[in-house]
Formats: structure tokens, C-alpha cells, sequence
């Protein structure tokens, strides 16, 4: 392997240079949902505590949301745009009749994901500073947190779709997508949980995501966020390692 | 032909399934030469391409190209290959240009060299007045043709073509067999594949016909002619099914070898000429009657059927 990979993301800035209204669209999603939730949901529910201190709900979604929108990018990006790349538009395979191998397409697509995942959450998170919803120094990590989130769930991601037959089976990507969105300690603390639920929420991916930003912004740190951390390593290397040797073999029958 | 071969394959094979698509294939393409696999559809070229070009596994046999074995230094010879593929896998969300540039890109060229190249390119293959279209744009020959461009972007040594001129005009075709000319005379060699008969006998030095996932013959167009077929043909059309019954049994006494198809009778011989002279003088009265050259279309038509295969 080398880094020829880094011709696959070229190609990617030259599809979406004239697609720049895609780009900005991104962005608007995780903007709304603070909103709406934060603010509008953050008048009625009033403070959370959280580690011993109390927070303003809006400052105690918005970590959250930002994990929230590094997953949906990835996700998004690796499973409907990776699909129709790898069926329907034929770049992988003259990418494939090149020096660039099967792994070489995956590294580069998964490149291309966290690249645009890092410049939303870098405009989330400064929306975040401008509202005064950043309580710690530790949130220097978060960006960076947030492009580790983008790596796990676009691994994963462009794992799952090497299985996906037809558009239809997208639905499953909802599916999953929706349950980890709305009961991954999102929009209330993990401790309000029934026990048999927290145990289960505990080992899902975006917990593992909203438990590092929250950790990080609200200024909370422990050890603990390194066995988050690298829970998200693992799922992302694990998915590239996957869908490199799948699309290998989809691609090269 | 004591160099190196720079295609090298022994008893190669490709399943799909139970389906044995390529079945035991034995080829050696020197440099410098230009090679041809002809076949009718589904005889295994496309599948033995993509073998060669290293994006197809094989099941079994042996496969060395450019010295190298295409199962661990795939990369290692793409790097060196020129590929126009049998269906165009042109980058649709990208513009004429850019597809060129892009794909010199992924052979690690720099951008200005890789400029460089994509305006030459596209000035050969004449679409530089629509290098700023979007690939959708074009119509299905241009597409073609700037396929074939972007293959050479790498200045490739060995340049692998299935089915190149397929639905290109006569004066494009012209003016891709006179690159593929140039490119040979550069010292490139060229596989390639076709439909096209005459294209054969243009290209290629060496062929082999395929069928059924073997080779049937080998040689030169010449030689094939030479072996499969006689130097003449005449053809004979009658006014209907009863005249030529009736003429068959005369038939039978000139020429080599005759073949009886619907609409005509083909008589194989060395000597058209003479032949007609006999016929005329006493013979049938075919409606029209034509003397011509044996063709490779003879040959291939003669080892690989009339009728259509499945
Ligand atoms: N991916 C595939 N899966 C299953 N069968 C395949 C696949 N690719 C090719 N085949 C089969 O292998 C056989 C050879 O196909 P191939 O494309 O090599 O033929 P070809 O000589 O190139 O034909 P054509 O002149 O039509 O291009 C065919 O019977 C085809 O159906
Ligand atoms: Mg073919």
C-alpha cells in the first residue's frame, strides 16, 4: 500500500468541486437539530447534572449532537454515495485497472468522508464556541474526536454496504442508524436509563462517541474515554480491513 | 522467438461458477508484436483479458505478464498496462478533461506532466473542443475514443484493447489504427480483441480464434488463410430454392469444398477464375455469381460455425 490512495480523495475534490451546494447542505442538519432541540426542548426539560455539575440542556446536547452528525456524515457518505460509486458509476473499476488496488479505493473513499465530516464539525463546533457552549480546554479534542467517530462509523459503513444488493436494502441503514441516534445517552443522561437498557447502550458504537465529546467539552475527563477511544479505532480499522478485501473481490469476479 | 515472452500463459483457466469460461488456454505474446484473440461472443476473450490486465483472479494455470505474476505484482503491472476495456468505465461525474487527468493521477504522474499528456491525447483522438463536457454528454463513439485515450496516458508498454474500434466510425477507426500503428512502431505491443475481420488483418501479426474458452488456431492472418481456407470464393445466388438444388450436383464437381447456406452457395477453390469459366459454359444459371479472396471471415466462419452458439 502506498499513498496512491490520495489520488482516490483527488478524484473525489474534483466530482465535488461543481457540487459545492451539496457540501454546504451537510452542514445545515446538526444547525437545526440544536435548535430546535436544544433550545426549544431546553426550555421545558430546564438543567441536567452531569459529573456533579450542572449544565444548561442545550450545553448538554450539543456534544452529543456534534458525535451525532460525525456519524450520519460518515454514514452517509460511505453507504449511499460509496453504493452507487461501486454499482452504478464505473470509477472504481478504472480506478482498479491502475496501480490502485482494492484497498487503495476503500482508504481513499474513507479518506474523502472524514475529510468533509472534519470541515462540518469544525463549523459545528465553532457554532458551539460562538453560543458559549464549550465549557473545557479538553474540547480541543473535540474535532479531532469527531474525525475518530467519522473513521469508526465510515468503516463500518463501507463494510455493511459491500452487502447491500440494491437500494432498497438502505432502509436497514435507518434502521440501525435511528435507534443509536435517539437512545445513545443523546438526550438524556445514561443514568436515567432503565439497567438492562444502559448495560445494552453501553456497547454501542455512538455511546462510546456522545460519552467522549460530552467528556471532553463539558470538561469531565477520565481514563475511561481511552477505552472509548479506542472501542472507535478498532471499529473502523476492522470495517476498512473488511470492505478492502470484499470490494476486492466484488469488483474483480 | 527465443526473447522472453511478454505474455506467458499455461493452461490458464477461469470459472465462473461451474461455467468453465476460459479452459485451459496456452498463449505466448512476444514484445513488440501485435496480438489478437478472435472469437465469437462468449468465447472467453474478454475473460482472458482481464486476467491478463490483472483485475480478474485466475482458477488455475500459470499467468506471468511483463515478467511478473499478475496473482502477487498486480499493481506492479498495471502500473506498466494500457487498458481499453470491452464496456467503457468512463468517470461520469467528471469532465472529458479531467477524466484523462485524473487517471494519469492514479499512476503517481505529476499534474503538469499529466497536463501535458491529457492535451496531447485529446487532440489525437479530436476532442479537445469538448474537453470541458461532462462524459454524459458524449456520444457513444466519443466515449470510445477517449477511452482509448486515457489509456495511454501512462505511456504504457503493453497496451491491452478489447474490442477497441466497437462503434467507432470509419474515419475514427482509421485514426486509431494508425496510433496503434505508431504506438507499435514506438516499440509498444498490442492485444487486442475484435469483431471486426478486417481489423485482424490490419492489427495483427499473430492471432488466435477462440471457442468455447479454447484456442481453435493459431498463425498468422496469412497462414490461417493459408490453412483453414483457399486462396478463392465464389459465391453463387439463385433465383430460388429449386435452382440451387438443382445446380448443387454440378457444384459438386468444382472446387474444393462447397458450402450450402440459405440464401447462396460457396464454393471454396484455388481457382475462382477457371472455375466460373467451367460453370458458365455449361453449368447453372445462377442469378449473380462473385469471385473473390479467401478472408479471414472465411476462416473464422469456417472453424467456429455459422450458427449461433446457445
Ligand atoms: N462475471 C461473470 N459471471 C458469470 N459468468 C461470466 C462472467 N463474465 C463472463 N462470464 C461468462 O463467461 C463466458 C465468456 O465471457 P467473455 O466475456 O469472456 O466472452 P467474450 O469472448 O469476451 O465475448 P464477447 O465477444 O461477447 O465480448 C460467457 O459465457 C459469459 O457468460
Ligand atoms: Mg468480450
Amino acid at each position: 500500500m502506498s499513498a496512491l490512495f490520495l489520488h482516490v480523495v483527488e478524484r473525489d475534490f474534483l466530482a465535488y468541486k461543481r457540487m459545492w451546494l451539496v457540501f454546504l447542505s451537510g452542514f445545515a442538519e446538526p444547525v437545526f437539530f440544536l435548535l430546535s432541540i436544544g433550545v426549544g426542548v431546553g426550555e421545558l426539560v430546564g438543567d441536567v447534572h452531569v459529573g456533579g455539575e450542572t449544565v444548561s440542556y442545550q450545553a448538554f446536547v450539543a456534544p452529543a449532537l456534534l458525535a451525532v452528525s460525525a456519524m450520519n456524515g460518515a454514514v452517509f457518505d460511505t453507504t449511499f454515495n460509496f453504493f452507487f460509486k461501486y454499482k452504478y458509476s464505473k470509477s472504481f473499476d478504472a480506478m482498479l485497472a491502475t496501480p490502485l488496488g482494492p484497498t487503495d479505493v476503500a482508504m481513499g473513499e474513507l479518506t474523502w468522508a472524514l475529510l468533509r465530516g472534519t470541515i462540518y464539525s469544525t463549523a459545528f463546533f465553532a457554532l458551539l464556541l460562538a453560543f458559549g457552549l464549550v465549557a473545557s480546554p479538553w474540547a480541543v479534542l473535540a474535532v479531532p474526536v469527531a474525525m475518530l467517530i467519522g473513521f469508526a462509523f465510515a468503516g463500518a459503513g463501507m463494510a455493511a454496504t459491500t452487502w447491500m444488493r440494491s437500494f432498497v436494502d438502505f432502509d436497514y441503514v435507518g434502521i440501525v442508524l435511528i435507534p443509536l441516534f435517539l437512545f445513545s445517552a443523546t438526550f438524556f443522561p445514561i443514568s436515567e436509563y432503565p439497567t438492562g437498557l444502559q448495560i445494552v447502550v453501553r456497547c454501542t458504537p455512538l455511546y462510546q462517541g456522545v460519552a467522549l465529546e460530552r467528556s471532553l467539552i463539558l470538561g469531565d475527563v477520565s481514563w475511561a474515554l481511552l477505552g472509548h477511544a479506542c472501542y472507535l479505532a478498532v471499529m473502523g480499522v476492522v470495517g476498512l480491513w473488511v470492505a478492502g478485501r470484499r470490494l476486492g473481490r466484488l469488483l474483480q469476479p | 522467438m527465443s526473447e522472453t515472452p511478454l505474455i506467458d500463459a499455461r493452461g490458464l483457466v477461469k470459472r465462473f461458477g461451474d461455467f468453465t469460461a476460459v479452459d485451459h488456454l496456452d498463449v505466448q505474446v512476444q514484445p513488440g508484436e501485435a496480438f489478437g484473440f478472435l472469437g465469437p461472443n462468449g468465447a472467453g476473450k474478454t475473460s482472458t483479458m482481464r486476467m491478463i490486465a490483472c483485475v480478474s483472479q485466475r482458477d488455475g494455470g500459470a499467468l506471468s505478464v511483463l515478467g511478473m505474476d499478475p496473482a502477487t505484482e498486480g499493481s506492479a503491472i498495471r502500473a506498466r498496462l494500457g487498458v481499453v476495456p470491452q464496456d467503457d468505465t468512463l468517470d461520469l461525474e467528471l469532465t472529458v478533461r479531467d477524466n484523462v487527468l485524473i487517471y494519469g493521477r492514479y499512476f503517481g504522474l505529476s499534474r503538469a506532466e499529466t497536463r501535458r499528456r491529457a492535451d496531447e491525447l485529446l487532440e489525437f483522438v479530436q476532442l479537445t473542443d469538448r474537453r470541458d463536457d461532462r462524459v454524459d454528454a458524449l456520444s457513444g463513439g466519443m466515449r470510445r475514443r477517449l477511452t482509448i485515450a486515457r489509456s495511454l496516458v501512462n505511456q504504457p508498454e503493453l497496451v491491452l484493447l478489447d474490442e477497441p474500434t466497437t462503434g467507432l466510425d470509419p474515419q475514427a477507426r482509421h485514426l486509431v489504427w494508425e496510433r496503434l500503428y505508431r504506438l507499435k512502431r514506438s516499440g509498444a505491443t498490442l492485444v487486442l480483441t475484435t469483431h471486426y475481420m478486417d481489423e485482424a488483418e490490419q492489427l495483427c501479426d499473430r492471432l488466435v480464434i477462440m471457442d468455447g474458452g479454447r484456442i481453435v488456431a493459431e498463425g498468422s492472418p496469412r497462414a490461417l488463410i493459408d490453412r483453414h481456407s483457399t486462396r478463392d470464393v465464389v459465391e453463387l445466388r439463385f433465383a430460388d430454392e429449386h435452382a440451387q438444388h438443382a445446380a448443387l450436383a454440378r457444384l459438386e464437381q468444382v472446387g474444393e469444398r462447397r458450402e450450402v447456406l440459405p440464401d447462396r452457395v460457396l464454393v471454396y477453390t484455388a481457382d475462382g477464375d477457371a472455375d466460373v469459366e467451367r460453370l458458365t459454359s455449361d453449368g447453372p444459371h445462377p442469378e449473380s455469381l462473385l469471385v473473390r479472396r479467401s478472408t479471414l471471415e472465411d476462416v473464422f466462419l469456417t472453424l467456429t460455425g455459422r450458427s449461433l452458439e446457445e
